[in-house]
């Protein structure tokens, strides 16, 4: 098969799986004081260490999480609990309209049960949020202003966003911002070091951890409800047994995925690109989404005018190509993209899109099967048309 | 190459056993359960219908028990226009439409089978309980599971890129075979009901799609108004219970609904004896065979699923197709199909299938 569907999970690298193996051979609490916890502990504090050195943190600000859905609920429920408990006029959320539905799913929640008020920020052709509109914005909210979120990376169409821009406009006015940074951790330069950003999440199985284990990166001074309450782990923000094995995973990832990101995303860049020209030369009228800068390494996101996204999908699954339309609702159903929606797409160029996401397994001939494939695909799915 | 076949699945057992018999018959099998709710709820509740969340699972864990890819196919938005929305304009001009049938006539065998062939496959599996020998539409050896009066709207083309791999089965077969093939479905309950009515009450379902309002009710023979009803929608030929007459008939005997006229909002109701007919007339004939026969033939119709046989002469003029019962049939409605049947003693045939426009009683007056 060849896979080209990374951003939605990376295959586990060998350093993560020999960490998982070694630290899952061993019997202790993390938290239990005989030397068998103590032993768990260490390589808990070790890889906190190594995760918070490669994100450009202190120690004191990783709490790990069972992943970035976590991560985004703690960030943004906890944030906007603390803050309207300190203020009951902050009720403003201000969110991009592209985030991922583990950050718009938790607004829609907040304003649904807890009175929360969503204000929208616009977002250009390409999905980017403009540092100015978010500043207007602010200052539009003013003392009603909860919190701000917004993506470092898109999933879908990789838009990278000026994180520290937008930074400096929430620092500028005390505003506490969160950023899912997901998709952005060991594909381009970035880290917890800029002012402003209040909390960071990020996931292991995106860049070869485990899945179920993350982290959010939160500033020792936020102040943040937490969603679970127990034993007090994690700062007492995030209660619950330590995972040390899939901890110990995390680092190693994190830290083959930093270390090695600048060779890594030269080498994606030129193959992503080779990517782009390859579909353009094979099917002339297909539309790349997303820009050309400022685009993440490995993505690949085009609309096949006239098909069916999920018809492309199945026919190269038959052909031996892994790749990913929108995002799928619970039922398995592709909705239209909402992320091409706020970039001003019609429903009818959103739903005949189609994600190619590259990452360390993917080689020149990954790319010369799609290219082989596509025009096949593309006329078949063009003759099924769009249901 | 082997033939590449789509396998629709419900998340029943039919269908999975069916995907099962099309892969050892040696095609090349694609699963795909038809969303056919936008908004599908997650869990079955009361009645069964087949378009949850848990539904849509047990499609995708039998298709990994098979061994076959499995996709999910959005068809709610065609579903919507072609069957619920048809459903509900039947009702509201006074006929009992058969969603079943128009979803067959509609989506599984014409939206879902366009687009397959589209992609490149060469027919469609599913788990209907009918025989296909020869393009001929034979009833299922199951008599009392037989499907074929609900594919019976499919055409000859239709019915060429068909594979219904059950025919020959008794559903107790099916389900000792499933069982056998390890498919979690085998003691999975029957669906008797409208799939996209979950809880059953299409009466409720009628009068949020068309609202109430009150009309009277009026004995057919009197012409004397006997009660009244809160929309002609809630009522079917034949119909019995539930009509709230306030006033007993003359001969003491229960009153039936002969007729609805949705454009004075009223409903007839007479005797048992006015419900007979013996001449049934159907718009816009389907010759499932590929051609007209030219009658005056000997058959047998069928006028509502599971109901009875009835022998007959059937003519052909134009666009519409008269049978004329060697007997009397009961409580037949406008809307539902009169399907021909060729009766066989290897598995009666279809020829031909109609809408049941109008009906007449000779022995008495029109109907």
């Amino acid at each position: 098969m060849t896979y080209l569907d990374h951003a939605a999970t990376t295959p586990m690298i060998t350093q993560a799986r020999d960490a998982y193996l070694a630290a899952a051979t061993t019997t202790g609490n993390a938290s239990s004081l005989h030397s068998g916890g103590r032993a768990a502990r260490r390589i808990v504090e070790e890889s906190r260490e190594t995760v918070a050195d490669r994100l450009k943190a202190t120690p004191g600000e990783v709490i790990f999480t069972s992943g970035a859905t976590e991560s985004n609920n703690l960030a943004v429920k906890g944030l906007y609990w603390s803050r309207r408990n300190a203020d009951p006029r902050r009720r403003r959320i201000l969110v991009s309209p592209t985030e991922h539905h583990a950050v718009l799913d938790v607004v829609e929640w907040l304003v649904e049960h807890e009175q929360a008020v969503v204000d929208m920020l616009p977002v250009d052709a390409d999905g980017r949020i403009a540092p100015d509109d978010v500043a207007e914005a602010v200052d539009k909210a003013a003392d009603e202003a909860a919190l701000l979120t917004t993506m470092w990376a898109n999933n879908e169409v990789g838009t990278i966003n000026p994180i520290p821009s937008i930074a400096s406009v929430a620092a500028e006015r005390g505003l506490p911002f969160h950023t899912d940074a997901v998709q952005a951790v060991g594909q381009i330069t970035m880290g917890f070091d800029i002012d402003g950003v209040t909390a960071l999440s990020m996931t292991g199985h995106k860049l070869g951890g485990p899945t179920g284990v993350g982290a959010l990166l939160l500033r020792t001074d936020a102040q943040v409800v937490p969603l679970a309450h127990g034993g007090g782990q994690e700062r007492d923000v995030r209660s619950g047994t330590l995972d040390v094995a899939g901890i110990a995973a995390l680092a190693a990832a994190v830290t083959a995925a930093v270390d090695g990101r600048e060779a890594e995303a030269k080498r994606l860049t030129t193959l992503r690109n080779r990517l782009i020209d390859g579909v353009r030369r094979v099917v002339p009228d297909a539309v790349l989404n997303g820009p050309i800068d400022q685009r993440l390494p490995g993505n690949v996101h085009f609309s096949f005018p006239g098909c069916e996204g999920d018809a492309l999908l199945m026919l190269l699954d038959a052909a031996g190509v892994e790749c990913a339309t929108g995002s799928a609702c619970s039922a398995g159903v592709a909705q239209p993209s909402h992320v091409l929606s706020a970039m001003g797409a019609s429903a009818a160029h959103a739903r005949s899109s189609l994600r190619f996401s590259l990452g360390h397994t993917s080689c020149e001939a990954d790319v010369d099967v799609v290219l082989a494939a596509l025009p096949t695909v593309v006329e078949r799915a063009r003759a099924a048309g769009l249901s | 190459m082997s033939l590449r076949v789509l396998a629709a699945m419900s998340g029943g057992v039919d269908s999975a056993v069916a995907a099962a018999r099309a892969v050892d018959a040696g095609y090349d099998v694609t699963g795909v359960h038809l969303a056919l709710s936008s908004n599908p709820k997650t869990f079955r509740s009361g009645a069964r219908g087949c378009c949850t969340l848990e539904d849509s699972r047990d499609a995708r864990r039998a298709a990994d028990v098979i061994g076959i890819p499995f996709y999910i196919w959005d068809m709610a938005e065609r579903f919507r226009e072609d069957v619920v929305d048809d459903f509900v304009a039947e009702y509201a001009a006074g006929r009992t439409p058969n969603p079943c049938l128009r979803c067959n006539e509609k989506i599984k065998f014409a939206a879902v089978l366009d687009r397959a062939v589209a992609l490149g496959f060469d027919a469609v599996v599913t788990g209907h309980h009918a025989r296909l020998t020869d393009g001929m539409l034979r009833r299922s050896v199951d008599q009392g599971k037989d499907q074929s009066y609900v594919l019976a709207v499919l055409t000859s083309e239709q019915l060429s890129r068909a594979v219904f791999p059950l025919g020959d089965s008794t559903k107790e077969e099916v389900r000792a075979e499933a069982a056998q093939r390890d498919l979690a479905v085998a003691d999975k309950p029957d669906s008797h009901d409208i799939c996209f009515i979950a809880d059953g009450d299409t009466r409720g379902f009628l009068n949020r799609e068309l609202g109430t309002k009150t009309g009277d009710i009026v004995d057919g023979t009197t012409g004397e108004v006997v009660g009244s009803h809160e929309g002609a929608h809630q009522y079917t030929i034949g119909q019995r219970h539930g009509l709230g007459l306030t006033r007993p008939a003359a001969d003491g005997k229960p009153r039936y609904v002969l007729s609805i006229t949705p454009v004075d909002n009223t409903v007839t109701v007479g005797p048992r004896q006015a419900l007979d007919v013996d001449v049934v007339h159907g718009d816009k004939p389907v010759w499932t065979q590929g051609r007209t026969i030219e009658g005056p033939f000997e058959c047998e119709v069928q006028l509502r699923a599971h109901g009875e046989c009835y022998p007959a002469t059937v003519t052909v003029d134009g666009d519409t197709l008269t049978a004329r019962l060697h007997g009397v049939a009961s409580g037949v409605a406008a809307g539902q199909a009169m399907v021909v049947y060729r009766p066989d003693e290897e598995g009666d045939t279809v020829l031909a299938s109609a809408t049941i426009s109008r009906t007449e009683s000779l022995a008495t007056s029109s109907a």
